[in-house]
């Protein structure tokens, strides 16, 4: 905060020397005081080309395949799928069914475990609120990261109001969680662990398999003592159900990992996963969750009504968006190699291109452990609203689509212990399946181009240049 | 058999490519180009004559899909103008104002 404000006046009290380069530079500057550091919304012009898009993070187009899936759904197959007494309820059931069981072939699941919801946010909300409430009588403690999605934050803030306990657990500098330090965390009167798969903001791909995997023995003697007990009392003919109570629920929000890298929730041992239909090309308004059978997993419904859904989410599935969300998921498992290679090389190109043009470029998050579609690069002494602006020919955003709105840096950003300053000077590029060479390869020229006149620009890279060690400025006098 | 001879699987390729350039928007029309001659390149060796005929109703099926998508992606696209890669050709130019409505119906496969 104190360098932009530094960097700003030392600008303007530069304006009285003449100097072609600076008098662009404090136009510019102006332009920057003017327009408040939030990039204003406002209409494309006549023949304003659009920009290039590359969110795919915040969002996916369309695949034309799904769209074709769809279209019957919207124009002739109009029918509630829970109409039972006509053909036009029936088709309509059948086509949601069998979008079920392509959703859940993609997550190695069975077709009877999925639910349909509105979106990931409704699923995590329907996972932390729902387990939380239903194992209340004994359970208390719910366990999350520092990095998740806003949704899963809020939700467990709301529990901490109902009195739950709610532990957030730091994250590394490179973003993953460590284990020890989880396992430690968990209590006996734990009830849910809520882990996000791929972060949307840095791509890093949490050990997703070793939490499940490690959760299942460090309980699993807990389970045989109770299958134990329970053969000993089922003789006494004491019922066994409460016997068979698994020890801590393990939700993952996988909104940004399905379709992009292989789930089995078996491997896993995953009991809950968010699914979000508009992140894997498929329609928006439309998400499921995963609910494990073996061993059941009972969640407190969030919305009533007809008793839709196993009564666990009431409410007329949207068939068109079902079937649509069915038809991403069967071409994402077809393409899952392709898209993933496709992307890779993209990734590599944009990241190895853009740090050998230009220095003091940090990639944020694991090198290794990441999603490579999502690449968070925080340029040193730029700001990143400006780097924004001045690229306003590529649809890019810093920090994630539900934070941009604020002026603080991104949470995530901040839980990974970056300096302040390359928080707000980082930038996220999504690559996805529609990416070509040639957007990549403009963005990468726009971008050095821009950071190169930004920092041009920047008093504080001339005393880099010069040598000065900026950390050990003392900037207040008083 | 004739239905996967090498001429028609040729012909079938071609007149993908050929339906695939007229997609209007410049991201699914370079992902089906792109896709389609990737998956005829991986696809080029596979003698098996089932897998053969598999391979090319799949590929009919595609061409199908991109005919009539192809509509359905002109409507919201009126007037649409992306940034001139300096690589590329064409972008969006071309598309007129006056393309009336057509909806698609898949069930007949034709234009209603």
């Amino acid at each position: 905060m104190m360098n932009r404000t530094l960097s700003r006046k030392l600008l303007g009290s530069m304006c009285g020397i003449s100097n072609p380069r600076l008098s662009f530079a404090q136009s510019a500057v102006n332009t920057v005081q003017r327009e408040k550091e939030l990039i204003k919304s406002r209409e494309l012009e006549k023949d304003e080309p659009r920009p290039l898009y590359m969110d795919f993070q915040a969002t996916t187009p369309m695949d034309p395949r799904v769209l074709d899936a769809m279209l019957p759904y919207q124009v002739n197959y109009y029918g509630n799928p829970h109409s039972r007494t006509h053909a036009y309820g029936w088709e309509s059931e059948s086509a949601m069914e069998k979008a079920r069981k392509q959703v859940a072939d993609l997550i190695g699941a069975d077709p009877r475990e999925i639910v349909f919801t509105s979106g990931a946010t409704e699923s995590n909300n329907m996972s932390i609120k729902g387990v939380a409430r239903f194992y209340k009588a004994k359970k208390k403690h719910i366990v999350t990261t520092q990095t998740e999605h806003k949704c899963v934050l809020d939700s467990c803030r709301i529990m901490e109001a109902e009195g739950f306990d709610v532990t957030y657990l730091p994250v590394k500098n490179n973003g993953l969680i460590d284990l020890k330090q989880l396992e430690e965390t968990i209590r006996p009167d734990t009830s849910l662990v809520s882990i996000m798969t791929v972060n949307n903001e840095i791509g890093v791909k949490q050990p997703i398999k070793e939490i499940g995997n490690s959760y299942y023995q460090h309980h699993s003697l807990n389970v045989y003592l109770r299958i134990f007990i329970s053969s000993i009392s089922i003789m006494f003919l004491i019922s066994g159900h409460l016997c068979r109570s698994k020890n801590v629920f393990f939700h993952t929000d996988a909104a940004q990992a399905v379709g992009k890298i292989p789930i089995n929730v078996n491997d896993w041992k995953v009991d809950l996963m968010s699914i979000s239909g508009h992140k894997l090309y498929g329609p928006k308004g439309i998400g499921a969750l995963y609910l494990r059978r073996r061993p059941r997993i009972r969640i407190e419904p969030l919305q009533s009504g007809g008793g839709q859904e196993r009564g666990l989410r009431s409410g007329t599935v949207p068939t068109p968006l079902a079937v649509g969300l069915g038809a991403a998921c069967e071409i994402a498992q077809q393409e899952l190699e392709y898209d993933h290679k496709h992307v890779t090389v993209l990734a590599n190109r944009l990241v190895q291109k853009i740090m050998a043009a230009i220095p003091d470029v940090v990639l944020n998050g694991d090198p290794d452990q990441r999603y490579p579609g999502c690449v968070n690069l925080s340029f040193a002494y730029v700001e990143g609203e400006s780097l924004l602006m001045a690229l306003k020919d590529v649809a890019l955003s810093s920090g994630s689509a539900c934070t941009s709105a604020s002026l603080e840096p991104s949470y995530v950003l901040r839980a990974i212990g970056t300096d302040e300053d390359l928080a707000h000077s980082s930038i996220r590029f999504g690559i996805g399946r529609f990416t070509t060479e040639d957007e990549v390869d403009y963005t990468v020229e726009k971008c050095v181009q821009q950071v190169k006149r930004l920092r041009e620009m920047s008093p504080l890279w001339e005393m880099v240049q010069e040598g000065i060690d900026i950390k050990s400025i003392k900037w207040t006098q008083h | 058999m004739a239905a996967s001879s090498r001429e028609h699987v040729l012909s079938l390729y071609r007149l993908l490519l050929k339906e695939s350039k007229k997609f209007p928007s410049y991201n699914y029309r370079t992902y089906a180009l792109r896709r389609v001659r990737d998956a005829f390149r991986e696809n080029r060796t596979v003698e098996d004559p089932k897998v053969v005929e598999e391979l090319v109703k799949r590929a009919r099926d595609g061409l199908a899909l991109i005919q009539r998508q192809k509509w359905s992606s002109i409507i919201p696209t009126i007037g649409l103008r992306q940034v001139k890669l300096p690589a590329c050709t064409a972008s969006v130019s071309g598309v007129h104002r006056c393309v009336c409505v057509r909806v698609c119906c898949s069930v007949c496969g034709g234009v209603c």
